[in-house]
């Protein structure tokens, strides 16, 4: 099971974190790894009505951290609000903290905290430009000054595209397939080398062959990037994260190892909606 | 909520309790076959041994379409890997019945060596022990599950005593040699069939407490 354990120095910005996170391994052996996002006391609000309550959760870096539960528990409203997505919709409030890397996401600067905080989404959603031209966006933006094709051809392999799209890369970003399309959203997202990449529920309008291929490369990316994804897919939740949070009713239920969570649950809800007894 | 698949489960778990109750039968007859002198009831074991066989091919197949289709987790995949270890344990059980039985027909050929008394110990004990493994399953009973760890010494003990009894009657007469080594067999397969009893318990634990109990001398953390 994960245990905690917290530093005395958590407050310089992008410091390596100081809390850090125990994890087993598969041989029964202990490992550690640091901790990324510290949520405490967090309290979320549409207008008069509350949303999530009281969470408490440290998310590990170079982890995937899959967020379950049933539609409308808060999986989705958590996840953007780690990176502050929620601030465009009106109303909308946090009470609580938030630390990234020990730095308080409201007192960062948004555009600088979406940088390190890089979001996918459910539908692949490219922007109606070139395959190049998406994938340079984001550099061009940040005022990014160094040879743009070599980071755009570094983004495309990352995201496993490089070898699909090498000789096509001025067509439109539209004339690739769903799959295609949503390695095209991670590619982009990666540019700018985000720490932490948010994916909701990237493969459910995808066809097995293709999640195959986004969870083989969410695998090869945790060497470099941090990943929270919320999916209604519990075998993907089971097959590709390193920890699983259970949410139900806005509230955290059970959160700890995946390999844990799937085959001894301690909570009798999470084993419950697991087994598909309610939800 | 109801689930299409329940009944699926439900209808694995007769199926189990059916083999255990083939293979615990197997073992009651072969060892009657020792105790009663009764060569017909060791052609019985013989003859039903293939019961068991398929059985055992019919419940794998069984759990791999449940893992397949129903990709099953936490309660209900402890079941189905519980039931899978239980279906090799049973199976074993069968085989071991066979053993004896074999033992007996050759047992029998020979004049009695001694008058039966741990032996007929040493089996009701054991086969108390698969009975209520698989009670226990049925149950979800831990505490009956942990009652069967704690009698595998003493079928343990029962088989180190007749095997001290035994040596001391083939020191004393040659002549006994073979029907005792047939008798140190018999208690040999009781004894493993209290190990897969304390096995199939084992499975019981995990499968409705989550605890692995296997092997409590690992530190597993």
């Amino acid at each position: 099971m994960a245990s905690i354990s917290h530093g005395n120095n958590a407050s310089a910005a992008r410091l390596a974190p100081q809390v850090r996170i125990t994890e087993s391994s598969t041989t029964g052996s202990q490992r550690e790894a640091p901790v990324r996002f510290q949520i405490s006391d967090l309290n979320f609000f549409y207008g008069p009505k509350q949303a999530l309550f009281e969470l408490h959760l440290k998310i590990p870096a170079n982890r995937v951290t899959a967020l379950i539960g049933p539609s409308g528990c808060g999986k989705s409203t958590f996840l953007r609000t780690l990176n502050r997505m929620n601030d465009a919709v009106r109303n909308a409030r946090f009470e609580g903290q938030i630390l990234l890397d020990g730095q308080d996401i409201r007192k960062m600067d948004v555009v600088g905290l979406r940088r390190r905080v890089g979001m996918v989404f459910q539908r692949p959603n490219p922007f109606p430009k070139s395959i190049y031209d998406n994938v340079a966006y984001g550099l061009r933006i940040n005022g990014y000054k160094g040879r743009l094709s070599e980071l755009v051809e570094h983004s495309l392999r990352r995201a496993a595209l490089w070898e699909e799209v090498k000789d096509y890369l001025h067509k439109s970003a539209f004339a690739l397939s769903g799959g295609q399309q949503q390695r095209l959203c991670i590619a982009r997202a990666l540019a700018v080398d985000p720490e932490v990449l948010l994916l909701d529920e990237p493969c459910s309008a995808l066809d097995p062959v293709t999640t195959a291929k986004i969870e083989e490369l969410m695998f090869q990316l945790k060497d470099s990037c941090t990943m929270v994804i919320v999916t209604h897919n519990m075998q993907q939740a089971a097959r590709a994260s390193d920890f699983t949070a259970f949410m139900l009713d806005g509230k955290l239920i059970e959160h700890t190892e995946t390999s844990k969570l799937f085959t001894t649950p301690t909570d009798p809800r999470t084993e419950a909606y697991i087994t598909g007894r309610f939800g | 909520m109801e689930r299409h698949f329940e009944h699926d489960l439900e209808e694995l778990k007769q199926r189990l309790l059916w083999m255990g109750s083939l293979a615990e039968r197997a073992v009651h007859q072969a060892v009657h076959a020792v105790l009663d002198a009764d060569e017909h009831l060791s052609e019985t074991v013989l003859s039903e041994e293939d019961a068991i066989n398929e059985m055992q091919i019919e419940i794998d197949e069984r759990v791999q379409r449940l893992l397949a289709q129903v990709q099953p987790m936490a309660a209900d995949l402890r079941f189905l890997l519980a039931v899978s270890r239980i279906n090799g344990d049973l199976e074993r059980i069968g085989d071991q019945a066979v053993n004896i039985a074999q033992s007996a027909m050759r047992v029998l050929r020979h004049p009695q060596v001694k008058p039966y008394v741990d032996l007929p110990r040493m089996s009701e004990l054991a086969e108390a022990m698969v009975r209520d493994s698989l009670n226990a399953l049925v149950r979800a009973d831990v505490e009956l599950a942990e009652s069967v760890l704690q009698r595998d010494d003493q079928v343990d003990r029962l088989r180190d005593q007749l095997f001290r009894e035994l040596l001391t009657y083939m020191m004393e007469n040659s002549a006994v040699v073979f029907p005792s080594f047939e008798l140190i067999l018999v208690a040999k397969n009781l004894e493993r069939i209290g190990d897969h009893a304390t096995n199939i318990a084992e499975d019981v634990i995990y499968f409705v407490a989550g605890r692995d109990v296997r092997h409590p001398a690992l530190d597993r953390r």
